[in-house]
């Protein structure tokens, strides 16, 4: 299997405040990572700080290339979309204007408008609101908005930022089930930040645990789902 | 009745410029949060420009067309210079920054050209339109080239690419990132096509208001008014403003004993003021509602 994200000694830094405190970690070419930890660990700083969105040190490599020092918008053109904290819907826009520029950085016309047919398979809700704003949206129907915008990318790896913040459980299920779908039909390899770690586990087959900009647990999904020391410490369930 | 027709149609032709110039401030305001004070001298230094080129022997069409290329990429480098390093600067610089840019355009027009008032020339001559004696041809240039130059835009904006990604850095710019725009390059274009926008402006109206280099500044305050008047937030909403001003302009010049045309001018700034107690997000403009 290969490493397809590698991130090594990432300190991050929000003016004179460190975040992260030599981070690393790796994520294997199609697997579905989870970084898990409580409100404040860092978890959003090292997704951010992957996309260039904080300033930082250390190592970040995607692909075997370096992405330190590069640009937010270039990072994009390597394959990694970002799902931010928050959505990040373009509000005023209708939801089909939103999915087009998911695939902003895409020339070929035909296979925009075939994903965008493949989209609204995956979730037919959108279809239904397609020339509505999307600031009109639910929060749910917001988050699933915002997956298929980065779908639209055709990324090779997604970044997701607390998907289920905000949602009713039974809507989070709904897209927990179509995030794995997506892994394992699409071959995209997915980065996940959770609060909900019990449901981040059981969807996840790779899980490191954050405490305060360090890394102090890895290993199987499963594996740490089972250990009950590490989930009374460090995850609360 | 054929006042009250003869001013609703010059106010309309009128109307078309303040449409252009509102429009103008709202997209750099759109991108930078910040209200060009200069946009009127830039428009007046582009019409300097169609000027010059015209004295050099090129025809009218061929001086337009030069000079809106010529405006758009002098934006771009404005942008660029000025105000790119001054994008996270507080309020006060910026304005500072505009003010400076509205005295050294302002100076160097009448230092290149002198501040003497010229003739400036209509394609469209001055012939009653249509053999209507309520509007002239001119009038109706203006009020034709507008309504191309909103049209285009509009096709621009909501068909194209490009024009998308310009909205979306607008509205957005986090999110925009996000997908692959550089939203950088979105500000200096914005700053460009609202140069030319301007530029336009300025070449329709410079046969109604002479050439010479404060010829701009109470165009710019009625702009600013129809850009408050329909909200800052709202393209289309400038562009209505735009209208709605020429017209309350012309009909308070002509029916409110004493305004004439001595008072035009406060009248603009007076709406200014009643809208912002009133309804400060203007008639078309979204109240910004931010979570704390």
């Amino acid at each position: 299997m290969t490493t397809l994200l590698n991130v090594k000694d990432l300190r991050a830094y929000y003016g004179q405040v460190q975040a992260l405190h030599g981070l690393s970690f790796s994520l294997n070419e199609g697997s579905l990572t989870t970084l898990l930890g409580a409100n404040g660990a860092g978890k959003t700083t090292t997704l951010r700080a992957i996309c260039n969105m904080v300033r930082s040190t250390g190592g970040i490599e995607f692909d075997g290339k370096p992405l330190n020092n590069k640009s937010t918008e270039s990072i994009v053109r390597f394959g990694i979309a970002h799902v931010p904290q928050g959505r990040g819907t373009f509000t005023t826009m209708t939801v089909e204007e939103n999915l087009q520029l998911g695939a902003i950085t895409r020339k070929d016309n035909a296979g925009i408008i075939s994903d965008i047919e493949r989209m609204y398979a995956h979730f037919p809700v959108l279809k239904q609101r397609h020339t509505q704003q999307a600031g009109t949206l639910s929060g749910g129907e917001q988050q699933m908005l915002a997956v298929a915008r980065a779908l639209m990318l055709r990324p090779r790896l997604m970044l997701l930022d607390e998907p289920s913040f905000g949602l009713a459980p039974l809507v989070v299920r709904d897209l927990f089930g179509i995030l794995g779908k997506i892994n394992r039909e699409d071959k995209v390899s997915i980065l996940v930040v959770e609060q909900n770690a019990q449901l981040a586990l059981e969807l996840a087959d790779q899980a490191y645990v954050i405490e305060t900009g360090r890394i102090v647990m890895s290993g199987n999904a499963k594996d740490i789902a089972n250990n009950e020391e590490i989930r009374k410490s460090y995850l609360g369930y | 009745m054929e006042l009250f027709t003869n001013q609703v149609l010059a106010g309309i032709a009128t109307g078309a410029i303040y449409a252009c110039m509102a429009l103008a401030v709202v997209m750099i305001y759109q991108a930078i949060d910040h209200l060009n004070f200069a946009q009127g001298e830039m428009a007046m230094f582009s019409t300097f420009i169609s000027w010059q080129l015209m004295q050099w022997g090129v025809p009218y069409w061929g001086a337009f067309i030069i000079t809106l290329a010529l405006s758009f990429v002098g934006g771009i480098a404005i942008e660029r210079i000025l105000f790119k390093p001054l994008a996270k600067a507080p309020v006060l610089t910026n304005v500072a920054g505009f003010i400076a840019l509205f005295a050294i355009i302002n100076s160097s027009a009448g230092l290149i050209w002198d501040f003497t008032i010229k003739q400036y020339p209509t394609p469209f001559g001055s012939a009653p339109f249509l053999g209507s004696q309520l509007i002239s041809t001119h009038q109706a240039g203006m009020i034709g080239v507008t309504v191309l130059l909103l049209l285009g835009l509009y096709f621009f904006f909501q068909y194209t690419r490009i024009g998308l990604a310009m909205r979306a850095a607008a509205s957005v710019p986090e999110s925009a990132r996000l997908v692959g725009i550089n939203t950088s390059w979105m500000i200096a274009l914005g700053w460009g096509m609202a140069t030319a926008i301007g530029a336009i402006a300025g070449m329709l109206i410079a046969p109604v208001v002479f050439l010479e280099p404060n010829m701009m500044g109470g165009v710019l305050i009625y702009g600013f008014a129809a850009a408050v008047l329909g909200g800052l937030t709202s393209p289309f909403g400038a562009v209505v403003g735009g209208f709605l001003v020429g017209i309350f302009e012309n009909l308070a010049g002509t029916y409110i004993p004493g305004v004439g045309n001595e008072l035009k001018l406060p009248i603009a700034l007076a709406l200014i003021i009643s809208v912002l107690v009133v309804k400060p997000a203007g008639l078309f403009g979204r109240q910004i509602v931010k979570r704390v």
